[in-house]
Formats: C-alpha cells, structure tokens, sequence
C-alpha cells in the first residue's frame, strides 16, 4: 500500500515523473460511438437482413472471445508479474474502455445471435442444431454470472478506489484476483463457445 | 519493489462485515438467466409456464430480500450507491429495452411476454443494486457523489 500510495502521489522514483492518475469511470466521449453501434443492431434486426445480423454476430462474437481469452490468458499474467505501480497505471486507463467496449460487445452478439438463430430456425426444437444452441446459451449463461455477478463489480470498486487520494493497494489486489480465479473458467466457456458456434456454422 | 503488507484496520471499510447483498443479487440474476433458458428450450412450443414463473417468483424474493437488507445499512455511502446504481439502471434499461424489443419483434406475446417482461425487470434491478453496493460498500459513508465520469 505504501508503495502504491507514494507511486501514486510521485514519491517512488523508479515509477518516472510524479503523476496522479485522474480515473475516469465511463469514458464519456466513446458512449456516441457506442449509441450508433446499438443503433445500428436495432436496423439490423429490424431489416432481418442475413448478412446484418452475421456481421453483428461475427465480429462482436470474435472480438468478445478473442479479448477475453487474450486478457485471460496473455495480458492478465504479465500483468499479476508487475510492480504494483505499474498495474496500478494500466488498469486505471484500461479499466475504463472496458466498462464500455465489453457490455456493448456482449449485447450485439446475443441480439445478433438470437435473430440469427431465429432466421436459420435453429432455435425449433425440430432442428438438428438445436442441442448445440442450447449448449450456447447454457454458455452464455455462466459468463454472464461471472462477468457481471463477479468481475464487473471488482472492476467498478477497483475504479472508484483509484480515484481515491490514497488507494487502497491491499484493497485493488484481493479484487483484482477474482480476475485470476475465474480467468479458467471463462477460457473453458469461450473454447466451449467457439466448438459450438463451429459446429453450427459447418453444419 | 516492497511487499504491500497492510492489513486492514479493524472497522475500517474494507474489513466491516456487511450482509450477502452481492451474492443475493447473483442468485437471483442467475435464477432469471435459468427461467430464460429454459423457455428458450422449448421453442417453438410454449414451455409449460409453472417452473419459469416459480424461478421469476424466487428471483422477485431475492431481490425484494436484498432490498430489504440494503435499506437496514445504517453507516453507508447513499450517494455514492444511488450514483452507481442510477447511471447502471439507465444501461440496463437500454440493454433490457433491446432484448424487450427483440421479443416483441419476433411475436412473443400473453403470459410468455410477460413472464420474459418481469424477468428482465427483475435482472435489471439486481445488476444497479449488485454494482452500486459492490463499489458503497468500500466508500466513505461521509463522502459525497464523485462528480465526473
């Protein structure tokens, strides 16, 4: 804690010029980027046009698998190997892009995903796909409690203690294992979800 | 670079013991994520609406319960719990309207519409109260709302 709290008040010498970090929760400028994105799902489903709803599917899907496997597994133990200040600097400016980029990523893939199941009727019971939409969603299901019931609020608590005069460094560090221990089990649902959505795409 | 090694102080915020808010809030979100999981399995039948409705109806109890213990917290940062939960409300609103949408546009209507309805509502109220007292529970009960974004 001292050590955070001097890095932050820029009396560590190894952490470079004094700096106080300003933590924004929401990054206010990005949230019209983020209308039109949600606007643009809302045509896309209101048209019912295939390639629509694919893109919204698609990238929102691969870009949601792919950043939390690359956080889970590349950034995250970096991260876990640096000294506290230097955490402390990156998730106060990354933290804050993902309070916005994630949940938007999120909605377009399920809308998308749902009309697009919709439109190939692979959500009827009488499809051969069926089990493996289901699957999906039983997926979809337990990252949702682990995203929103487990680390959205760790991510939302570690922000508003960054904003604090004098962080709270054992605080930031019991929160941010929540991250570590449930990284496994959202690497498992995101490689569950990308043979699912293989299976359904191939077949 | 130094071990952190402090400890909280007895009393402090970090170390209070406050009831189960987050992990009711939890239970009752994952309880309405079953309910829809398992209408979504019958389609394009009507699933029998009695256990989807007995999930709504115990997710509706957890949260009225969590409610209840929320408002019981004496020494609490108010502002700072209805300032997170007012700006999370709002997101839920337009993610909950989206997905209202989508059930409306697709023919969804009768009892089906409306158990899928209270569901949403249901989880859209436990994510404002689980994140605005994930981040009150660690602020002090005398600070005032943090003014920016």
């Amino acid at each position: 804690m001292t050590e955070l709290a001097a890095a932050q008040q820029g009396e560590a010498p190894d952490v470079g010029a004094p700096e106080r970090l300003e933590v924004q929760i929401v990054p206010v400028r990005a949230l019209p980027v983020v209308a039109v994105v949600l606007v643009g799902l809302v045509v896309a489903v209101a048209s019912n046009k295939m390639w629509a709803l694919d893109f919204f599917h698609v990238v929102g899907g691969a870009l949601w698998t792919s950043i939390d496997l690359f956080l889970g597994f590349i950034i995250g133990p970096i991260l876990g190997r640096l000294p506290i200040p230097a955490r402390t600097a990156f998730s106060a400016r990354f933290m804050p892009k993902m309070v916005l980029l994630m949940p938007t990523l999120v909605i377009c893939t399920l809308v998308a995903g749902w009309q697009l199941a919709r439109y190939e009727g692979n959500i009827l019971t009488s499809s051969p796909n069926h089990p493996w939409v289901l699957a999906s969603l039983i997926v979809v299901g337990v990252m949702a409690v682990i995203a929103i019931g487990i680390l959205e609020p760790a991510n939302l608590a570690v922000l508003f203690e960054l904003r604090k005069p004098a962080p709270n460094g054992e605080l930031i560090g019991r929160l941010m294992k929540r991250f570590i221990y449930t990284a496994g089990v959202t690497g498992a649902m995101q490689i569950a979800t990308l043979v699912i959505m293989t299976r359904l795409s191939s077949s | 670079m130094s071990a952190d090694t402090r400890t909280p102080e007895p009393g402090s915020l970090v170390a209070r013991r406050l009831p189960p808010v987050a992990e009711l809030a939890v239970a009752s979100m994952a309880l309405v994520i079953t309910g829809g999981i398992y209408l979504v399995a019958h389609l394009p039948q009507r699933a029998p609406l009695g256990p989807a409705v007995g999930l709504l109806a115990a997710a509706a109890v957890l949260l009225v319960a969590d409610a209840a213990l929320v408002s019981r917290l004496r020494t609490f940062a108010w502002r700072v719990f209805f300032q997170v939960a007012g700006w999370v409300l709002v997101a839920y609103v337009v993610i909950g309207g989206m997905l209202e949408f989508t059930f409306v546009y697709d023919g969804t209507r009768g009892a089906l519409l409306v158990v899928l309805t209270l569901s949403l509502l249901v989880f859209a109220l436990d994510i404002p109260m689980l994140l605005g007292f994930s981040v009150a529970r660690y602020q002090d009960p005398a600070q005032p709302a943090i003014e920016g974004g």
